[in-house]
């Protein structure tokens, strides 16, 4: 197949306008908010020695905090601020997307433009700031007159490193709800859609060139006093506003968000629900790759309105719960727990998403293990790799204290490479997924938990406090519940990992549901 | 010199900076008083380090003396809002100073804009000045600094002094930098200027030649101290070495061209 025909072009593209608008958006005020900041800071501190070593102190130390972890912690500070303008203030702001990642950004973006406005105006001949003061300048006719404008191509050269910088990391946005061109990263990741990856790469890259070159060009005018170089660089920005703003004005208001979290899975859930939305006139958008600890956050705050989780998830991260409970029992507790936070379970689809420890079958028959019991004895041999949380959860210390595991080594990898990776022996096993395809693709075995110590991951549809009592969106979901067993979501996943399209995989979903149930 | 009405007059005045890290403060005016009439051009002649530039940064206040007092026809200038001194001040500097990023039009008229002249009568005063230090307004008006030659560089920069209408006029080592020629000829005009607009000047130069040539007189500093003053003939007669070599240079000068072009081949 040609690859410029594959069809997933065509998919990206019909996401452009969306991510595109809200990549723009995001940056943009995200660097407008950083010069609103940056600019006086720099002029305040250029006099003054100790305050400038502090600034850019400061600055520098925010560089070196990576970009994800810069717009991961902004989510939980505005969280909390939140609530302290809630309690005092009588208001409250959503802690989710497009805050956070803006004042973030912001911040990501203020090394540069303070470093290059204070070497500017310090760079300037004293000579000519002595003659401004001669001809009678104030200083601040003087910083007006002759010290910015001299400044002004140092300057400019800072805010397109800031403003390059910004772009780029404004892909990492997307885990904390913020929609950006970081959406066909975070989704092509997952899926393995390697189309999307690069269409978001190259499409940041196209931006930031795009953004850089616009603002030389208002850079070289200023230099020139050239007035058309000027006027095309401004045209350019306003360009750009519009076109970050007018996506977003044109799109519905009043329309359900539905969240996904950051694996294949979620991606073909939220496709089926939004369907589904829309199947029943409701008019519907996804916010796809969310971490998975603010996915629960942004539907209580109402930011998403449904989403799909597992109930060990819930158990144990949300009620902080380590004691494990039959399947039944857990659920129903988990519902009355939720309901007090006005969080509604709807139900069950159907089929558990596990944690499980997943080998290679002949491995595993060679060794003659059947059961993580039977495991014990071989993992100080043994290396294992899981996604990058389960390490750190609750469930993975309860499981290791049950059956006594120590492994060799403990390695973190994206999810839908670990299955390649225990299958070509890269490690020895896995804590994979119960309902992932690619177990039956690579001939993986499930080690059985005689102890029961890895909760029940029951898939479960939960409805934002604002949604509560909302019958139309029940109406639409209804038909799904119990209706998604093991072997079909395993099909699903599998379709959408060998690169078949969330959306179609969903309309696939639906229609063996659909058929299903005609045949019963 | 007789009794002539005194405009700028520095009374005592000290003037020291710090000396940098560990090193003792640096006494740069010591002690000095100097009295200059209406319309007198002063040269002040010194080696560098001698002070003269600090008197001259004294005198618009772009630094305060340690004591002393500096008057401007008899008032203290430290009373004066130093903005509206300096603006009333023209300041010629050694390298021109000239804003590189504004064209000669805008670095002239600079003075009157900051004052809040109409830009009509801005633009008029511009092309005045222009004819005035002998630079053709249309092909010069747009230009920026660094497309002028040294000498059309100086030019504007009195220009840009004169564009206010001041009735003193600073001047650092205004002709330093550039070629013989050049300079004479410049020094010519700008004496011109000083006569026909009835200005009072201070300039200071390290060239005792200039200073004899355009100067109605001269003091002469050495270690923040004013060592002698008076016209050149004046000075001939002080009892000074320092005076007189500095004297020497002019005099060696005079002597050797007056050998080497004789004003009459025959002779």
């Amino acid at each position: 197949m040609n690859s410029w025909s594959d069809p997933r072009w065509g998919d990206a593209l019909t996401h452009l306008p969306d991510y595109l608008g809200n990549h723009v958006r995001v940056s943009l005020a995200a660097l407008g908010l950083g010069l609103l900041i940056s600019l006086p800071l720099a002029l305040l501190a250029r006099h003054r020695p100790g305050v400038r070593g502090a600034l850019l102190g400061f600055a520098s130390i925010v560089q070196t905090v990576p970009g994800l972890a810069l717009l991961a912690l902004f989510y939980p500070l505005l969280l909390v601020l939140a609530a302290v303008t809630a309690r005092w203030l009588g208001f409250s702001f959503s802690a989710f997307g497009f805050l956070p990642a803006m004042l973030a950004l912001a911040l990501y973006s203020m090394l540069p433009v303070l470093r290059n406005t204070i070497t500017g105006l310090q760079g300037i001949d004293p000579a000519i700031l002595e003659a401004a003061q001669a001809v009678g300048m104030t200083p601040r006719q003087s910083l007006r007159m002759v010290e910015l404008p001299l400044a002004l191509p140092v300057i400019m050269a800072g805010i397109r490193t800031a403003a390059v910088w910004v772009i780029g990391t404004a892909t990492l946005s997307t885990p904390i709800g913020q929609t950006s061109l970081g959406n066909y990263i975070f989704a092509g990741l997952q899926t393995q859609n390697w189309v999307f990856v690069l269409f978001g790469c190259a499409a940041s890259a196209v931006l930031a060139l795009i953004v850089d070159q616009v603002l030389a060009l208002i850079e070289t005018g200023a230099q020139r006093r050239s007035g058309l170089r000027m006027t095309v660089g401004v045209i350019g920005v306003a360009l750009l506003i519009a076109a970050a703003v007018m996506p977003s004005l044109s799109r519905a208001r009043q329309s359900y968000v539905v969240g996904a979290k950051t694996f294949t899975e979620q991606y073909i859930l939220a496709a089926l629900l939004t369907q589904r939305l829309q199947a029943a006139g409701l008019p519907a958008t996804t916010r796809e790759g969310l971490g998975s600890s603010v996915i629960f956050n942004a539907l209580e705050s109402g930011d998403i309105d449904v989403y799909v989780d597992y109930s060990g998830t819930l158990w144990t991260n949300q009620m902080h719960r380590t004691d494990i409970k039959p399947r039944g029992e857990l659920l129903a507790d988990l519902k009355a727990a939720l309901s007090k936070q006005h969080v509604t379970l709807l139900g069950e689809l159907g089929f558990e998403n596990a944690y499980a420890l997943v080998m290679p079958r002949t491995r595993a028959e060679a060794l003659g293990i059947h059961s993580i019991a039977d495991l014990a004895a071989h993992a100080g041999e043994m290396s294992i790799a899981g996604d990058y949380e389960i390490f750190s959860r609750p469930e993975w210390a309860t499981l290791s204290k049950a059956y006594g595991l120590r492994f060799r080594a403990q390695r973190q990898m994206q999810p839908d490479f670990m299955y390649a990776a225990v299958a070509a022996g890269e490690v020895d096993l896995i804590a994979g997924y119960t309902s992932d395809g690619l177990i039956a693709k690579y001939d993986l075995v499930v080690l059985d938990d005689p102890k029961h110590a890895i909760p029940p991951y029951d898939a479960v549809v939960l409805l934002a406090p604002k949604r509560e009592n909302d019958s139309a969106l029940r109406k639409a979901l209804t038909p799904l519940l119990g209706k998604i067993d093991i072997v079909m979501m395993r099909e699903a996943n599998l379709r959408a990992s060998i690169g078949q399209s969330a959306a179609d995989v969903a309309k696939w979903l639906w229609e063996s549901i659909y058929t299903g149930h005609a045949a019963r | 010199m007789s009794v002539i009405s005194t405009l700028i007059s520095f009374e005592h005045v000290r003037k020291h900076f710090d000396g940098g890290r560990g090193m003792p403060p640096v006494l740069a005016v010591d002690d000095v008083s100097l009295k200059v009439a209406y319309g007198e051009f002063l040269a002040i002649v010194g080696a560098s380090g001698s002070g003269k530039t600090t008197l001259l940064r004294l005198a618009n206040r772009l630094i305060a003396p340690d004591s002393g007092r500096i008057a401007i026809d008899g008032a203290d200038i430290a009373n004066v809002d130093a903005i509206a001194l300096r603006r009333s001040i023209g300041t010629v500097f050694q390298s021109g100073g000239l804003f590189p990023h504004m064209t000669v039009a805008d670095n002239i008229g600079i003075t009157p804009k900051l004052s809040g002249w109409p830009a009509p009568q801005i633009a008029a005063r511009v092309d005045e000045l222009m004819m005035l230090v002998q630079l053709d307004p249309v092909a010069h008006r747009n230009r920026l600094p660094n497309q002028l030659s040294g000498g059309q560089r100086q030019r504007v920069s009195v220009a840009r002094a004169l564009a206010a209408r001041p009735r003193i006029v600073l001047m650092d080592e205004p002709f330093g930098a550039l070629d013989p020629l050049t300079r004479d000829a410049l020094g010519e005009d700008y004496r011109r200027l000083h006569r026909d607009l009835g200005l009072t000047t201070i300039m200071i130069t390290h060239d005792m030649a200039e200073a004899v040539l355009l100067a109605d007189r001269i003091a002469v500093m050495r270690e923040g101290r004013i060592v002698a003053q008076g016209t050149a003939t004046e000075l001939a007669h002080v009892d000074d070495s320092d005076v007189d070599a500095l004297l020497q240079t002019p005099r060696r000068q005079a002597d050797r061209l007056r050998e080497l072009l004789p004003r009459n081949a025959a002779s």
